[in-house]
């Protein structure tokens, strides 16, 4: 690709996914054709051999998330992409990789649902399925993109995070992103940071698999690579073999929470413009921050003093960017294409309610007595 | 020889880390386990260029105790995981372990696509015709007639016969072995392992915790003797009328043949995308 980069190029967003995912060292792809996601498959398929890299059509989506975890997992940067109903297949191995810590980017080019719904049309109906489709408690890096370059650039940044954090990493895209044709200048690769995850800096013999460390995040050593050792999406120790023991259950789930909140202040990416004098605001994500823009730029030209926050990050939700414009301004607009999904996650962030939690995550049951004890405690 | 076999079994296994191991006693995953190292002891394989991968059930617990680099997917994407593995990093011998709820009814679409990509994997499938793990549900491989905690007035429905299956689907090498014929299953698994393309054994396991005590085969005896009498060599079924072969099974090798595997195919098409 490097003799195209730096020249203008006219993309649509599927395509600028692509070169995001391959400036970002992605070399293996396995998915299922789906609109309005297949032309993200049919570059692949065209530009991954002479890379070196490997292009499969699974069987179905639950194959091609299972490929992209066994590709990472032997130490290829991988991607699989897809839309709806695609991604409702994807959940249970989406779910393996949050409980192993395997590295890999998800691109989801959301379409009207539920089920098959309209499969040429934007939506944005599956951000809460991003954050909670797979089952159980679990951490998962969401971004969102609203133009060509975004595709870009947030692709990169995806496998960025996937490989510092050892997380999934969900790209919502949609069908207006997907198939928008524009002119972008792609970056030099010299230009483009590439972050890789860290193999272990011990010899086999001390490897410890899910060793905690002061990020949260162990270093992973790719199968094949003489640190044997084993992965499953059981509850497993820090050696990386099955536990029912509360307290390891408990370090455990805690431990993959905790790896994303220790980085909140750099995964939690957001975009403010105009908002320094701002009265009202909006804050939108994806394709809808487009329009939002230029709503704020059409108010702005009346007097009105709007301004706009767009939320790349949708999860782990960007909670301090949402609550300064919420201290600042009087009324908020969050426009989606859906029936109110990131709403309830702004409206959470309500200050003027003390809300505690009480939490357990080591398998055992929450007694009356303890709830008890926090009601009397606060 | 009892002592020499352990030490090879020793070698492979995280003895001093994972046992005992969750299996029943008697149980025929312990066998297959045992001949599986015995024939990658004898292809002379090291431990670090070996993956086995699992789905869910009985023998997905089989990858925690060997010494490889060992994976235990979800339930029936095991074949999924290591074609991913595989094809990332193709120098590994990648092998998966299967139960036949796990391979041919959640994972059975997997499983077809497997054999004909011919991507250079074994799989080796424990058919002990029942669901074990979760308490003797019916399986794809149950008997027509048999019972089980979810066919209490008999099963209606009918076995998918695995090895045959994997033939017409289009894999490199298929066989079937028993727990019972264990020195053959050695053999079987060995060639299977070394097969360029995609690898089917088939193991006929007793399950008789789960499935014997509903179907008057009570203890693993009792089991084991019904696969050696039930059981008839690929060359002696050619003799027989379909009557004769009624309820029993064939056991060797149902096919090896040669074909162009993925990987080989891929590198072409590198080749000539990079010359492109």
């Amino acid at each position: 690709m490097s003799e195209k980069n730096g020249q203008r190029r006219l993309l649509q967003g599927n395509e600028a996914i692509v070169e995001g995912a391959l400036a970002a060292g992605c070399r293996f792809f396995a998915g299922y054709p789906i609109t309005p996601a297949s032309e993200i498959a049919e570059m692949m398929s065209l530009r991954l051999p002479a890379l070196n890299g490997t292009f499969i059509q699974m069987e179905d989506e639950i194959a091609g998330m299972g490929a992209i975890i066994g590709a990472s997992l032997a130490g290829v940067k991988s991607l699989t992409a897809t839309s709806g109903p695609g991604f409702s297949l994807m959940q249970e191995n989406l779910g393996f990789a949050c409980a192993a810590e395997v590295p890999c980017v998800v691109v989801n080019v959301m379409r009207v649902g539920p089920s098959t719904g309209l499969s040429t049309s934007p939506a944005q109906g599956d951000v809460m399925q991003a954050r909670w489709g797979t089952h159980g408690d679990h951490p998962v890096i969401v971004l969102a993109v609203s133009t060509v370059v975004d595709c870009f650039a947030t692709t990169v940044q995806a496998f960025n995070l996937a490989e510092k954090y050892r997380v999934p990493v969900i790209v919502l895209s949609d069908e207006i992103v997907a198939h928008t044709r524009e002119t972008v200048v792609l970056p030099d690769p010299a230009d483009i940071m590439v972050i890789d995850r860290i193999h272990p800096g011990v010899p086999p013999e001390w490897y410890i698999p899910y060793e905690d460390n002061s990020r949260g995040v162990p270093a992973m050593a790719a199968m094949g690579s003489g640190y044997r050792h084993h992965v499953t999406g059981l509850i497993h120790d820090v050696r990386g073999f099955p536990t029912e023991r509360p307290e390891e259950v408990d370090a455990f789930i805690r431990r993959l929470f905790r790896k994303i909140t220790n980085g909140f202040a750099e995964i939690q990416i957001t975009r403010s413009v105009m908002m320094e004098d701002a009265e009202i605001a909006v804050i939108a994500y994806g394709a809808v921050s487009r329009s939002a823009l230029r709503a704020v730029r059409l108010a702005r030209s009346r007097g009105i003093r709007a301004g706009l926050l767009q939320l790349i990050t949708l999860f782990p939700f960007p909670r301090k960017a949402v609550e300064g414009v919420l201290r600042q301004c009087r009324r908020v607009l969050v426009p989606e294409m859906n029936m109110g999904q990131m709403i309830r996650e702004v409206k959470r962030v309500n200050l003027a309610t003390e809300i505690v939690r009480h939490n357990r995550v080591d398998g055992q049951f929450i007694t009356p007595a303890e709830i008890y004890d926090h009601l009397l405690s606060m | 020889m009892s002592e020499k076999t352990n030490s090879v079994r020793h070698d492979y296994l995280r003895h001093d880390k994972k046992f005992p191991h969750v299996w029943c006693p008697g149980c025929g995953n312990g066998i297959v386990l045992g001949s599986l190292i015995r024939a990658i002891d004898k292809l002379g394989l090291g431990k670090d260029e070996l993956v086995l991968a699992s789905g869910i059930g009985c023998s997905g617990r089989m990858p925690v105790y060997v010494d490889f680099n060992t994976l235990h997917t979800t339930h029936g994407r095991a074949l999924t995981f290591a074609t991913g593995i595989k094809l990332a990093k193709p120098a590994l011998t990648v092998i998966t372990v299967m139960g036949d709820g796990d391979a041919t009814a959640i994972g059975g679409n997997h499983f077809i696509h497997a054999a004909r990509r011919n991507i250079d994997l074994t799989a080796i499938i424990i058919n002990n015709q029942i669901y074990g793990m979760t308490g003797g549900q019916y399986s794809p491989t149950t008997p027509y007639g048999s019972f089980a905690s979810t066919a209490a007035w008999g099963n209606i429905e009918h076995a998918f016969p695995i090895a045959e299956l994997a033939v017409t689907a289009g894999a490199s090498f298929v066989a079937r072995g028993t727990v019972y014929h264990a020195a053959m299953l050695d053999g079987l698994l060995a060639r299977g392992i070394a097969k360029k393309g995609f690898s089917v054994i088939e193991v006929m396991s007793n399950c008789h915790t789960q499935y014997g005590r509903r179907n008057q085969m009570n203890d693993p005896v009792t089991m084991m003797r019904h696969f050696k009498e039930k059981a008839v060599s690929v060359d002696r079924a050619a003799k027989m009328s379909a009557e004769e072969m009624n309820d029993r099974f064939t056991i060797g090798v149902l096919a090896d043949v040669d074909k162009p595997n993925y990987m080989e195919e891929y590198q072409k098409i590198r080749e000539r995308a990079q010359q492109h």
